[in-house]
This record gives structure tokens, C-alpha cells and sequence, in this order.
């Protein structure tokens, strides 16, 4: 377990910004953005200036009413790479997979799209979400198969607009990622996102919030699980730069068998003009067994007096036995009784998923991998 | 007819550096189904670390003596075998488990004790009486077990699932302690509604004589220095609530 606390990041919001790759140092992993991630492991994607394997396919089935998915050239960026793979990722990728949702459309169903790897060289890739104004609706994004991807993607949420987005990242065992998303958050719109991590080698994902306005809500949840040999690693960037704007971060990770490692930092940056702010960001971490290892950042910079609340904290903690003793004076078997435990604990995030079928589905997965590593 | 056999039993308990201290030091105890024994002794006597001990709690190391339920050598089986093979421990402390409904919970719990799913059709009204019952509001079954509970309803859930399980010999530690007036007479209603049947032992924890006035026992052992020192009826509660303890405490 680790949990300490480094000096406040006042470089946060001036770091280096380019779409250019060359523009930033190569990788040494000395970096404080880097320091937890095996550079080794990310193969091409530390060094190269392009990538020209082939992107993972979009599959779709049929949309909802509202919900359109295709392909452009080029689009507006929303994110500014602040970073080596984003920039590359923006470099490289073919063209943009732009999934728009018209504006004040309110579709009846989850619209599922589909990112299937079919392994070859270290690719590049984008994704546009655009969800117009005052539309009401949930993406699913699945990401599988095998791969070595930087990608990115960008969300735009139109003002006063209600979006759930949900990314699943169910690699296969050997596939490596590194994704930037960001989200820009309208007037008024509220942005849930429900970020779950159970596959892949190494995947690291960069999820960074802007507000174009007053009023925007940001949630930002995730689900991860690694077993052994799995490097996950999840990092936010939430910068309140508008007034009367609120983020609520809520990650929580499981861990277990040899070498298992999670990272979560969570950086939340209030600027002197967005008084008013209220952010909370926590992390969880359930270690399972020995030999796995959870770190957990939490960082808060603040610029102005005037929150309505600013908070963070953060737990690493070993499986329960206490929990597993009453459960078991219950006559409750002790596999049965680790997978009511973790399956409890992730309820509060697996219940945020409108969509049954995957919250069954999800939870069955992970009642699987922990049978998997042979607990 | 089920026995709860102890004899000369002997435990310690492990201390984080692994060593064990001592705090059974030979005890001897019968229960049969249908009888209630009262285990009253005051604070550190080892009254819990006896609950415990039989139940199988990881953190206590059997020295010496037997525990048998119906012949069978309970050390020999894990914690949740003892529970399928008839003991119920309710806790002085129920432990929260995040996440997990009671109705969840319960479900689970009487599918492992009974070997089967309970009937989904009878399986609602059976939760729901035994709600009712303990004079708990239905939405109590969504809850997380045991988070955010008073004590009273900590204590009431605990008497449900001993209602439910039906268990051949429960002990029950201090159920009366964090209880209001009110609570405690639905707890041991809840206690006798077991008992009338017949069909349970119970050994009742306590170390003030206030329960025994709802839940009148059959024998009564005073419990000092991790052993029995006095054994009687009744009448020896009554004895202890003008008393006290202090006489068997000079003496041991």
C-alpha cells in the first residue's frame, strides 16, 4: 500500500501542450507523469514519432434513434495533447470515429459501439463524442481484442445536455493502451463517466475534464481489477476553470496475485475563477492478496477561497476477514462469501449503469477473474 | 435431539506477534435442544472468547479439551461447515458488509444452511414474516447488512437470521447490550418465538441479569477467570442481581 502525498502540482496548468510529438522530450520514466507506468512494457509507443498499425475496427449493431457513428478526415481537437502518447496518438490515427448525438435527442436505448483489436503493430486511434445541446443520452464504448494503442478521445457535452458514457476496456491479456479522454463539459450539461478497466497488460488512461461553462457536472467513476502481472493505471485531470461547477471522482480497484499493480492519481485543479467549485474525488483500493500493489495520489489545487467544498481521500486495505467470519458463521462457503464481498464492493459503481444486461454481465466477469486467480 | 458437548476446553487467544495468551482454562458444558443456558460473568471473564471459539473465529487457538455438536469434533470443521452442521452465532458486534443487501444476504445464507434455494415463491412472505415479526420496515431487506444500522436493529437482524436458520445450538453474545427497553423485548420475543419450538439449545451471554427477565433460563453459570465457578437455576441470577460478582471474584 502506498498513499503520499507530493507537493501541489503548480505546473498543472501550464504544462507543455503540443500536437506536435517531436515537440516533447522521449520517455525515460523519470517523469512524474510516468513514474509508476513500466515504460518497457508500452513497446512503440515510448519512442516512436508514428504509428501506422491498424486501428481496432468500429462495429455497431443498430443505434437508437439520434445516435449517428461515422467517420472523418479531421475534427476540431478538444484536447490539446499535454503529453508524449496523446500527441502521438492525434499524430498518427487515420482519421476520427465520430459518434454525434443531435441535439435535444433523447434516445430510448444505450447506444453500443464496439473497438476490437486485431493485434499487429502499435496503432493510433480517435474517437469524437459529440452530444448536442440538451440531448439526454448513454454511450457504451467496448474495447477488445488484442492491441498497442495510443488513442484518444474526446467528448464535447453541448450545453444543458445529459450524457453517460460509459469505455470498458476488456483487452485481451496482452494488450497494451494508453488513452487520453477528454471531456469538455457544456453550460449546464451534466457528464457521467463510468471508466472499467478488467483487461490487457498494461492499459493507462488519462481522463481529463474542461468546463465551457457555468453550472457543468463532471462524474467521474471507475471499476478496475487487476490480477496478477496487470499494470492499470488511471489518472485524472479535473480543471475547474468556470464558477459553480462540480466533480465528484470515485475509482475503485481490486487487486489480486503477484505483481498486480493499480495507480490512481487524481489531480483537481480549481483556478482562481471558478469560485463556487464543489469537487470530491476518493479512491478505493481491495487488495486480495499478497504480493499486489495499489498506489493512490490524490492532489487538490486550489486558487480561490470562495469552494462550495473541496475534499479527497483515499483507502488502500486488505480483504476483511471480519467480513469473511460472519458471512461464514452464516454457513456461507469461502469463495461464495470473497465474491459477495467484491462483487459489494463494487455495487455503488455497477448500480450507476442504466443498462441491465451489462451490470449483470459485469458482475459475473468479475465474480469470474476472481475465481480465475484461483483464490 | 441435538447436544452441544464442551469439555475441558481450553483456548487462547493470538496476539498480533503470533503469541497466544491464555483465557479458557477448562471448561465444561452441556446443551441440549430445548434447554437455555445463561453464561453470566463480569467483563474479561473469556464469556465472548467461548462464543467465539466455538464458531471458529480465526483469531482464537484451541489448547486443549473438545467441543462435539452431536458427536461430531466441531474443531475439525471450518467456520461456515459449523454453521451448516447446526451452530449460530449472534454477534455482539455484526460486522457491515458494503454493497451487500440483507435480502441478499439472507437469501444466500439460508441456500447454504438448507443445501438448496429457498422456494422463490415462499421465499418473499417467509423474509417478509420474519421482518414483521422483529417490527422491521420492509425496506430494511435492501439494505447493506449491517451498514448504518442502530443497535437495536443490528440486534434484530441478527435474531431474524436465527429465526430463519432454524440452527440446532445458537449462542448468543451479549444480544442485549446497545438495546433499548423497547428493542429488548422484541429481540426475546424473537428468542422465545426459537425456543417454544423446542428444537434449539441456546447458551445466552450476558453479563447483566436484565434479559433473563424476558428470556427465563434453565441453568445459569457464573463465568470467572476463563472457567465456571458457579452453576445453579434461575434463582442464581436473581442471586447476582443483588450481589454482583465481586463474591466469585475474590474468590477466583
Amino acid at each position: 500500500m502506498t498513499t503520499e502525498a507530493i507537493a501541489p502540482p503548480s505546473t498543472k496548468s501550464q504544462v507543455l501542450r503540443s500536437f506536435d510529438v517531436t515537440d516533447f522530450p522521449a520517455l525515460n520514466g523519470l517523469e512524474e507523469e510516468w513514474r509508476f507506468t513500466p515504460l518497457k512494457r508500452l513497446g512503440d509507443l515510448v519512442k516512436a514519432t508514428s504509428l501506422t498499425g491498424a486501428a481496432p475496427s468500429v462495429e455497431f449493431g443498430d443505434l437508437p434513434d439520434g445516435v449517428t457513428v461515422s467517420t472523418a478526415d479531421d475534427v476540431d481537437p478538444v484536447l490539446t495533447p499535454f503529453d508524449r502518447v496523446s500527441a502521438l496518438a492525434y499524430g498518427s490515427a487515420a482519421g476520427v470515429t465520430v459518434i454525434e448525438v443531435a441535439a435535444e435527442a433523447e434516445p430510448a436505448e444505450a447506444a453500443v459501439i464496439r473497438l476490437v483489436g486485431k493485434g499487429g503493430d502499435a496503432a493510433a486511434a480517435r474517437t469524437f463524442v459529440k452530444v448536442g445541446n440538451f440531448a439526454k443520452a448513454t454511450i457504451i464504448l467496448e474495447q477488445s481484442g488484442s492491441v498497442t494503442l495510443a488513442d484518444n478521445i474526446e467528448v464535447v457535452v453541448g450545453d444543458s445536455a445529459q450524457l453517460t458514457f460509459i469505455t470498458l476496456a476488456e483487452w485481451d491479456r496482452d494488450a497494451v493502451q494508453a488513452q487520453h479522454v477528454k471531456i469538455r463539459v457544456g453550460k449546464d450539461a451534466h457528464v457521467q463517466h463510468l471508466q472499467v478497466t478488467l483487461g490487457g497488460d498494461l492499459v493507462r488512461q488519462f481522463t481529463s475534464v474542461e468546463y465551457a461553462g457555468r453550472g457543468g457536472d463532471a462524474e467521474l467513476f471507475g471499476l478496475y481489477f487487476a490480477t496478477a502481472g496487470q499494470h492499470q493505471e488511471h489518472r485524472q485531470l479535473v480543471d475547474h476553470s468556470a464558477p459553480d461547477c462540480r466533480s465528484n471522482v470515485g475509482y475503485r480497484g481490486a487487486l489480486q496475485g503477484a505483481s498486480a499493480h493499480t495507480v490512481w492519481v487524481g489531480d483537481v485543479l480549481i483556478r482562481a475563477t471558478a469560485t463556487g467549485t464543489d469537487t470530491y474525488e476518493i479512491n478505493r483500493n481491495l487488495i486480495l492478496t499478497d504480493g499486489a500493489r495499489a498506489d493512490s495520489v490524490p492532489n487538490l489545487e486550489i486558487e480561490t477561497g470562495e469552494v462550495a467544498g473541496a475534499g479527497h481521500a483515499s483507502a488502500t486495505g486488505r480483504f476483511d476477514d471480519e467480513q469473511l467470519f460472519y458471512l461464514m458463521a452464516r454457513g456461507i462457503p469461502e469463495g461464495e462469501a470473497r465474491k459477495l464481498v467484491v462483487r459489494g464492493f463494487f455495487a455503488e459503481l455497477i448500480n450507476k449503469i442504466p443498462v441491465e444486461g451489462l451490470r449483470e454481465r459485469l458482475g459475473d466477469t468479475i465474480e469470474a477473474r476472481l475465481v480465475e486467480a484461483g483464490s | 435431539m441435538s447436544t452441544l458437548e464442551i469439555r475441558d476446553l481450553q483456548v487462547s487467544v493470538k496476539l498480533p506477534e503470533g503469541e497466544l495468551k491464555p483465557i479458557l482454562a477448562g471448561v465444561d458444558l452441556t446443551v441440549k435442544a430445548g434447554e437455555t443456558h445463561a453464561i453470566m460473568g463480569p467483563n474479561g471473564s473469556g464469556k465472548s472468547t467461548l462464543a467465539y471459539s466455538i464458531a471458529g473465529h480465526p483469531k482464537y487457538e484451541i489448547t486443549g479439551g473438545s467441543v462435539t455438536l452431536d458427536g461430531v469434533d466441531v474443531h475439525e470443521l471450518s467456520v461456515d461447515e459449523r454453521a451448516r452442521a447446526g451452530l449460530f452465532l449472534a454477534m455482539q458486534y455484526p460486522v457491515e458488509v458494503p454493497g451487500v443487501s440483507v435480502a441478499n444476504f439472507l437469501r444466500t445464507a439460508k441456500t447454504a444452511i438448507d443445501g438448496e434455494a429457498p422456494k422463490l415463491r415462499t421465499w418473499a412472505g417467509e423474509l417478509r414474516g420474519a421482518m414483521e415479526k422483529l417490527q422491521m420496515d420492509p425496506a430494511f431487506a435492501q439494505r447493506n447488512v449491517n451498514e448504518g444500522f442502530s443497535g437495536g436493529e443490528k440486534k434484530r437482524h441478527e435474531i431474524m437470521q436465527l429465526e430463519l436458520l432454524k440452527p440446532k445450538i445458537a449462542i448468543l453474545d451479549e444480544t442485549d447490550s446497545g438495546l433499548d427497553i423497547d428493542a429488548l423485548r422484541i429481540v426475546s420475543e424473537g428468542v422465545n418465538r426459537v425456543r417454544a419450538t423446542g428444537e434449539t439449545g441456546f447458551l445466552l451471554i450476558t453479563h447483566y441479569t436484565r434479559i433473563l427477565r424476558y428470556i427465563k433460563p434453565d441453568f445459569v453459570h457464573v463465568f470467572v477467570g476463563g472457567k465456571i465457578v458457579e452453576e445453579g437455576g434461575p434463582e442464581l441470577a436473581e442471586r447476582l442481581e443483588v450481589e454482583g460478582y465481586e463474591k466469585f471474584l475474590t474468590r477466583a
